[in-house]
């Protein structure tokens, strides 16, 4: 572990931000080059030409509530954000997160300990935020040692691979995520 | 202690007693893919996979943008009829089957007591037949269409017990809606939901179906009804054999236990742009509406056309709002024209561009600027069905006939 660590600038969103709005139905036709350009544009037009590769995203409860679209996570990583951190998680969204290596972390009181612009600094591993300005820490919910190595791995995809090359010698020793 | 609905089938899935909390790896009964097969596929063909785990657990259900609007929806569409082949997938309905959950049901994929993910989120629907179904996403199914396995978490269970009876023209959809206005749309995340109690025990299995449906939109994982004679009723002719009963033990352990009464129940709206900004029909009456949705894999089934045709007989939907009817599948369709509702509705004014997902979506009877919706559907997130300036009101079938008639928001029991 150790490399599963960030210090970026905070994006700050609501409780129950839809995965429509992080990839909304109606650009889902276009590559994930393009459909990222509309992230988040209809709660906050500035972030998608502004958000820069690093950039953090702190959100309220049930972030990622809705549709199941992978999209979703996906624009967030095309665009850079290094971790999404969040009160709570829709459960679809947290799976497709951890699923294409972006990292995702749960942490229930987050609320109102960052604003707009701040910079935070996150040890997934740890599951701990620091808020740099202020020096305030608090913890999340730690993920498990199997989500973990998902995220080092870089998601599922390359252990689909690995599957495929040298065929299923049952769950790669891996347990389930907390969803 | 005994076991609720999802440690019962998650249990009897890995071959052991198992408790909410838990992880466990479980072998999928049945995997079901919609457009999603389009992006699943390239994923398999990128990782090398040329083998599925077992074609004959993979259902594929084109249900997005059919039939293809324009060349880049031709070129997913084929890209999915390729894979179908390609993968030797028994169990593709093209362009005549409807909306990927109605056809699970009505074709006889859904069995009690199956574990059956979806990459489509309201595969939670089949919970209504006794089935543990949750969606996925398409990378987390490329896995499972290469191992047939899923991890898991054994979710704890949220019990509804749904008490008294439904007023006239107050459905399950209310019930559902009135939920989320009061508990909202984070209720249930991570759990299981239960929906018990004498009203759910009359409810027929159009009304389940959309109930479980719209677990999800409480952030559910599954939505289940106990199976009974109604769901041996519906199943039989559809699945070989005989289904088996899933049942919660008396005294299994919920998490949470909420108790409704339905008895004074209204009929409920939820206002632009959230699932939980939930209102009585009363306090919104005469908000006007540009377009009227009836379909969608939440309220587009017979049941549903048969309350907005008992409305609509007789009357005409209002010359400046549309009203548009998409059955959830063709088989739904043409036991509606059987019944003589599709003729009810032409004649009100309706239009029935067909059978997908299109408005519910954005893809299809797109808002302009300015311009509110009333639909049957579960989603009015800013935007989803077109203009950012648009709104997207939620309801029953029987409200969004009403309004249609009116062009404005209207008490179904006014009409």
């Amino acid at each position: 572990m150790g490399s599963l660590r960030f210090a970026g600038k905070v994006w700050i969103f609501g409780d129950n931000i839809e995965t429509d709005a992080l990839a909304p139905g109606k650009y889902l036709v276009l590559p994930i080059e393009e459909a990222a350009t509309h992230c988040l544009e209809t709660l906050n037009p500035l972030f998608p030409s502004e958000v820069r590769p690093g950039d953090i995203i702190v959100g309220g409860r049930n972030f990622g509530c809705g549709s199941s679209r992978e999209a979703a996570p996906a624009a967030l990583k095309h665009l850079g954000i290094s971790v999404v951190l969040a009160a709570s998680f829709g459960r679809i969204f947290f799976r497709n997160a951890i699923a294409l290596g972006l990292p995702v972390l749960a942490c229930p009181g987050i609320a109102g300990t960052f604003r707009e612009g701040d910079t935070a600094e996150v040890d997934v591993a740890a599951a701990t935020v620091r808020h740099l300005g202020t020096g305030v820490t608090i913890a999340g919910q730690p993920l498990s040692e199997e989500m973990l190595r998902v995220l080092e791995e870089g998601g599922v995809f390359p252990m689909i691979q690995r599957i495929a090359r040298e065929g299923y010698g049952g769950h790669m020793g891996m347990a389930a995520p907390r969803l | 202690m005994g076991y609720t609905m999802a440690e019962k089938i998650l249990g009897r899935a890995v071959g052991r007693g198992v408790r909410a909390g838990e992880n466990i790896t479980v072998s999928v009964d049945v995997a079901m893919l919609n457009i999603s097969m389009a992006s699943v596929s390239r994923i398999l063909k990128r990782a090398g996979v040329t083998r599925l785990w077992d074609p004959g657990r993979v259902v594929c259900i084109q249900d997005h943008n059919v039939p293809a609007p324009n060349e880049r929806e031709a070129e997913v569409q084929r890209t999915i009829r390729e894979a179908v082949q390609a993968y030797g997938i028994e169990a593709y309905y093209g362009e005549n089957g409807g909306i990927c959950h109605q056809v699970m049901v009505d074709q006889g994929h859904v069995r009690p007591g199956e574990v059956i993910v979806g990459s489509d989120s309201h595969t939670c629907t089949y919970g209504a037949l006794g089935a543990a179904a949750t969606g996925i996403g398409v990378t987390e199914m490329a896995y499972v269409l290469t191992t047939g396995k899923l991890w898991f978490r054994v979710p704890e269970t949220l019990r509804f017990d749904l008490r008294g009876r439904l007023a006239e023209r107050v459905t399950a959809k209310d019930i559902l809606l009135w939920i989320a206005g009061r508990h909202g749309v984070d209720v249930a995340q991570y759990k299981a939901i239960e929906f018990s109690g004498e009203v759910a025990e009359a409810l027929s299995i159009d009304s389940r179906l959309a109930m479980a449906n719209m677990a999800v939109e409480l952030g559910g994982k599954f939505g289940f009804f106990a199976t009974d004679g109604a769901t041996r009723a519906f199943l039989r002719g559809r699945i070989r054999g005989e289904p088996e009963d899933v049942r919660p033990d008396p005294d299994a352990g919920y998490e949470t236990r909420i108790r409704v009464d339905v008895a004074s129940l209204e009929p409920q709206v939820a206002l632009p742009h959230a699932f939980d900004n939930v209102r009585s029909v009363s306090e919104v009456e005469g908000t006007v509406v540009h377009q009227a949705y009836i379909g969608s894999c939440t309220n587009g089934r017979l049941e549903d056309l048969r309350a907005a045709a008992e409305i609509l007989r007789g009357k005409r939907v209002d010359r400046f709002t549309r009203l548009y009817v998409l059955p959830a599948s063709w088989a739904v369709y043409r036991a509606a024209m059987e019944e003589g509702l599709v003729r009810t509705l032409l004649d009100a004014g309706a239009v029935f561009p067909g059978c997908d997902c299109g408005p519910c979506i954005g893809q299809m009877a797109v808002l302009a600027a300015g311009e509110n919706c009333i639909a049957s559907s579960s989603r009015n997130a800013r935007g989803r069905m077109g203009s950012t300036d648009s709104g997207v009101f939620l309801a029953s079938p029987a409200t969004v006939a009403a309004s249609a008639i009116y062009g404005k928001i209207t008490d179904p029991r006014k009409v």
